[in-house]
């Protein structure tokens, strides 16, 4: 039994001291705050499923601190970002937030692109009074005290692409979307308007997340004819949704077809051929021309690589920072209570064009636009709002 | 319900079906008759996959003329490949695991991480588009009303060609005779002067070889990206699973079942919860008949 | 002075949990919160241990019933958060009454009940009648895997009654208190330390007891113990069950350190990882399996904030290692080390 017990101890003790060892890297502090950077937090997934449409938005903010900090930085201070993964599971998320806030101090972060991982991230920015600026399109039903929604609301893009469509090709509509709270709450905004326009919604269908075999919405599709499809099907399901429908007859040229979801960065997964002819409807298309985006689509290629396409969220990643900078800089402070109290009514003349920070919403108004996907994966640009829309997060439907 | 929609389910199905078939039948080789539950199996699909980007962008850059014919190389490149990395991955790593069916399966899941991580080293973290030639685009009309996509019928009859091969190879060659001989009784096919390792890793490398090959079809109705494998794994084990393990017919009737299944539940409710119903109704069945829906009968 | 065996599993377990205590006056409150998070899946590891190392019965599906405990918490704390009115999510799909099913969990006694009883009756009922058929492992593990994606893909569909893919977050109060800041934090901790210890407790008794020689037999020899008149079907099931109410132990204590439930947790990839933290910490130690637990999320907070765009790699090395090289985990790694070769015929 001696043998036994002296193993039985060892056992324990050794397990004692890995846990040790691990408390002790646990208790290394990285305090490492020079005077002259402040941090900025980069938060987005870099593995996991959504690092598909996720990571290359880190691409777009690094530019933008890069640009920055070349440019003298923000109040004269460099800007030393931090990224962290949030691996695609909203708890990493929320995890990679505290740490961000906690221990290194960020004065902002840029980050998440969905809404389950911003919402994972709220109670963190409250915690510590921190400040999120939120880089993509979403659902609305938000405005927390803590985060800047740089993207459009669904709002902004539902209703004016579901009245273009209305007035270009048709008043039948079939809403088809991955089973998440986006697409269901873009459905609600979009049968509202399509209501209120007097056209017919004949089929709506929501497909599980991931899903790869669209065969039965497709025969749905064929069987109720619509004039047109709105989809908000996302992720890698795309690319199976649009693969099958081309092969099934229904391509860009025999079926109207728009998402509120497919950017150029989608379509190089879709693949171009098969993208060609589908509309979208976004804030930024790479193919707007005006001297700010060119510049800009010049310096990222420029950094990343001739071949790199540039779709709305990550453009809309690189504003970010930017708005975080003017409204640092109207803030004569990086405290992000002050950042947010003087960002209301920021103007950036970002690539897209302009945009302002609502005064009260947190949102931004911005103009949107109708594309249609070419054959080398850029748009078209068919449509432009002629003002600049107003975020409404809280749409009565 | 039209006829030409009953119809268009029913071809639905049958795509699904082949679909199902690919996915399951590498994994029924390599799980159902070897017994080593590979969680790497979908990221092997993967490699196929990114096998065939490579194989079109060489043909974008070398022949471009030639991209009609691309997938007749890339085909039995992204199987050639997979083939050799079973066969390694085999020797290396699987080889140390056996008899130890759960200790294989955590094994092969580290080894999925790092696989998934490696292919976003190397392709990045985005899809990778691969291109469809043009003769597989578009849809055949045999009467009107009734539309059959040109890219579901080659899969259709590729699956059919990977089947039958399957089945010749394993049935009719002394190499496949060795196969079963070894996947049933190892220790006395060693006794008759079968050489067992060297079975064993043709064998799995013949599953890996059937992954890649899948993985290859997928890149014409799915998207080739990292993750890609994760989407397929689950699915495949339970195709197996309800088929009953060590019965390819099985395997492929349960991938006809759950297929003709899945399709008519899809239309008829909305996906979610046509997936949750499929997954209930598998492990109902599963339940009055444990060992699949096609086992073999045996003594254990 | 001569131990047994059974006593240095105590001590260990006593050591283990002091140990815990101690890292309230070494850790910062951020470090804390994480362990905190680990240990949820300590009691998860644990009943890993119970079923899979004692009793043989591989499950993939903990993930269930972490995230029924997860979930039925949440519920409760959401309610806490926006009573008088409707959980947010509830009011964004256009949901006007609560659900009634929603309704036990006003009340926390009858919240903390459920959490128990749901997953030990649920498990049960369901384990009983799949080891009656006499299934093989394997056959568990792929169903048990399958009702865990089941689970995911019906909750991520149930966007406006369940919170849907976003989960429920953004809880504010527990009974009152706060549990956002450091000092609530502190408590929770701490309470969640003894409740570990008293369940580590429980275990080893377990396993030292007939009962546990009885779970040893049944995995090395089914047939033998059956045919000695055991329903092994009705132990198995037990034990299961048991494993079921640990893991929505951790499950609730998960929603209530960090804030938030998802259906992530509940998935194929969640439940995989919870039966790598047993095999990690060793399949056959109590203490180990909540080492494990503790190791392995430590690993992946630590090296995704060192090396974000690598850190797979080595978790994915770790675990191969572990494998090929301890098969018994860290437990039995540190017996070799000791004895220089492990004795044979503990587990398989």
């Amino acid at each position: 039994m001696g043998n036994f017990t002296r193993r039985g101890f060892i056992r324990s003790g050794g397990s004692l001291v890995l846990l040790g060892v691990t408390a002790g890297i646990g208790l290394k502090t990285t305090n490492v705050f020079a005077q002259d950077t402040v941090k900025l937090g980069l938060l987005h997934s870099l593995s996991g499923t959504i690092a598909i449409a996720e990571a290359s938005l880190v691409d777009a903010e690094r530019l933008a601190v890069d640009e920055i900090n070349a440019a003298g930085g923000v109040l004269g201070k460099q800007i030393e970002v931090v990224i962290e993964d949030g691996a695609s599971e909203n708890p990493v998320f929320a995890e990679k937030a505290r740490k961000l806030l906690e221990r290194d101090k960020v004065a902002a972060i840029i980050g998440c692109y969905t809404s389950a991982s911003r919402k994972a991230v709220l109670p963190a920015l409250r915690r510590a009074k921190g400040l999120l600026y939120y880089p993509t399109y979403y659902e609305g039903q938000e405005r927390d005290d803590h985060v800047i929604y740089t993207s459009q609301e669904a709002t902004q893009s539902v209703i004016a692409a579901v009245e273009w469509l209305a007035r270009e090709k048709g008043k039948t509509f079939f809403l088809v979307g991955s089973d998440y709270i986006y697409p269901r709450v873009c459905n609600r905004i979009a049968r509202a308007t399509i209501e209120r326009l007097g056209g017919t919604v004949v089929g709506e269908d929501y497909a599980p997340l991931g899903h790869t075999e669209f065969s039965s919405v497709i025969s749905r599709i064929r069987s109720t004819k619509p004039d047109c499809v709105y989809s908000t099907v996302v992720g890698g399901s795309n690319v199976a949704f649009y693969k099958q429908l081309v092969a099934s007859g229904l391509d860009g040229k025999r079926q109207t077809l728009l998402s509120t979801v497919v950017s150029e960065n989608e379509i190089d997964g879709i693949g171009r051929d098969t993208a060609e002819g589908y509309y979208a409807c976004m804030g930024y298309f790479q193919s707007i021309e005006s001297a700010q985006n060119e510049r800009f689509v010049k310096a990222f290629r420029a950094k990343y690589g001739e071949n790199r396409v540039i779709g709305d969220p990550m453009q809309v990643a690189y504003n970010s920072v930017y708005l975080w900078k003017l409204a640092v800089e109207r803030a004569n402070s990086f405290d992000p209570d002050k950042v947010l109290a003087a960002s209301g009514g920021i103007e950036l003349d970002a690539p897209e064009g302009t945009v302002r920070i609502h005064d009260t919403n947190h949102h931004v108004w911005k103009k949107v636009r109708v594309g249609r996907a070419r054959a080398d994966g850029q748009f078209d640009i068919v449509w432009e709002s002629t003002d600049l829309i107003e975020p409404n997060p809280f749409p009565t439907i | 319900m039209s006829l030409e929609i009953a119809f268009m389910q029913l071809f639905n199905g049958v795509s699904l079906f082949t679909i199902l078939l690919l996915m399951a039948l590498g994994l029924a080789i390599v799980f159902g008759l070897m017994g080593v539950i590979n969680m790497a199996h979908g990221e092997l699909m993967a490699l196929g996959a990114y096998v065939t980007y490579l194989t079109a962008l060489a043909f974008q850059a070398v022949a471009p003329g030639a991209m009609e014919i691309y997938l007749f190389v890339a085909i039995p490149m992204a199987f050639g490949v997979t083939f050799l990395f079973g066969y390694v991955l085999e020797k290396g790593f699987i080889c140390w695991f056996y008899n130890r069916p759960l200790d294989t399966l955590l094994a092969t899941w580290g080894l999925s991480l790092i696989l998934q991580q490696a292919y976003r080293s190397i392709f990045g973290a985005q899809e990778v588009s691969v291109p469809l030639p043009t003769w597989l685009t578009g849809a055949w009309e045999p009467v009107d009303g009734i539309q059959l996509p040109l890219n579901r019928i080659f899969i259709i009859g590729l699956t059919i060609v990977v089947a039958v091969s399957v089945y010749l190879l394993l049935y009719r060659t002394r190499w496949g005779l060795r196969m079963r001989a070894v996947t049933q009784n190892r220790a006395m096919s060693a006794a008759v002067g079968i050489d067992t390792k060297k079975v064993d890793a043709r064998t799995f490398a013949l599953g890996s070889g059937l992954a890649g090959i899948a993985g290859a079809v997928f890149t014409m109705v799915g998207s080739t990206n990292p993750g890609t494998g994760q989407l397929y794994i689950v699915d495949s084990f339970i195709v197996v699973v309800f088929g009953g393990v060590q019965s390819l017919i099985g395997t492929v009737m349960s991938a006809f079942a759950i297929a003709q299944t899945q399709t008519s539940l899809e239309y008829l409710l909305s996906g979610s919860l046509a997936k949750a119903t499929i997954l209930l109704l598998v492990i109902v069945v599963l339940y009055f008949r444990p060992n699949g829906l096609f086992a073999v009968k045996q003594r254990s | 002075m001569k131990l047994t065996r059974e006593a240095t599993e105590y001590l260990t377990v006593g050591l283990l949990a002091a140990v815990l205590l101690a890292f309230t006056m070494t850790l910062d409150p951020f470090r804390l919160n994480n362990v905190g998070k680990y240990l949820s899946f300590g009691f998860v590891a644990i009943g890993i241990v119970l079923t899979w190392g004692y009793g043989g019965v591989l499950s993939l599906g903990q993930g269930i019933f972490f995230g029924l405990g997860g979930y039925m918490m949440a519920m409760f704390l959401k309610l806490e958060a926006s009573a008088p009115e409707l959980p947010d999510f509830m009011v964004w799909s256009g949901i006007e009454a609560l659900p009634v099913w929603w309704e036990p969990f006003y009340s926390l006694p009858i919240t903390l009940v459920l959490i128990h009883l749901i997953p030990a009756v649920g498990a049960y009922l369901f384990a009983y009648a799949i080891f009656r058929k006499r299934v093989s492992g394997v056959y568990f593990a792929i169903v048990t895997l399958a009702l865990a994606m089941t689970m995911t893909v019906l909750i991520v569909g149930a966007q406006s009654t369940i919170g849907g893919a976003n989960g429920i977050t953004d809880f504010r109060t527990f009974l009152g208190m706060d549990i956002v800041d450091d000092a609530s934090k502190m408590v929770l901790y701490v309470l969640q330390v003894l409740v570990l210890f008293t369940v580590m407790l429980a275990a080893l008794k377990l396993t030292n007891s007939r009962l546990g020689k009885i779970l040893i037999a049944i995995r090395d020899k089914e047939d033998r113990v059956r045919f000695s008149g055991y329903n092994t079907a009705h132990v198995k099931a037990a034990v299961f069950a048991l494993a079921a109410v640990l893991s929505a132990m951790g499950g609730a204590f998960y929603s209530l350190q960090t804030g938030l439930i998802a259906p992530s947790l509940i998935g194929v990839v969640a439940s995989v990882e919870m039966v790598i933290y047993a095999a990690v910490g060793g399949r056959l130690s109590v203490p180990g399996a909540v080492v494990g637990a503790i190791l392995i999320g430590f690993l992946k907070s630590y090296l995704s904030e060192t090396f974000p765009e690598y850190w797979l790699y080595f978790l994915g090395s770790i675990f191969i290692f572990v494998v090929l090289f301890m098969p018994k985990g860290l437990a039995g790694f540190f017996d070799r080390l000791r004895v220089g070769r492990a004795l044979g015929g503990e587990a398989r």
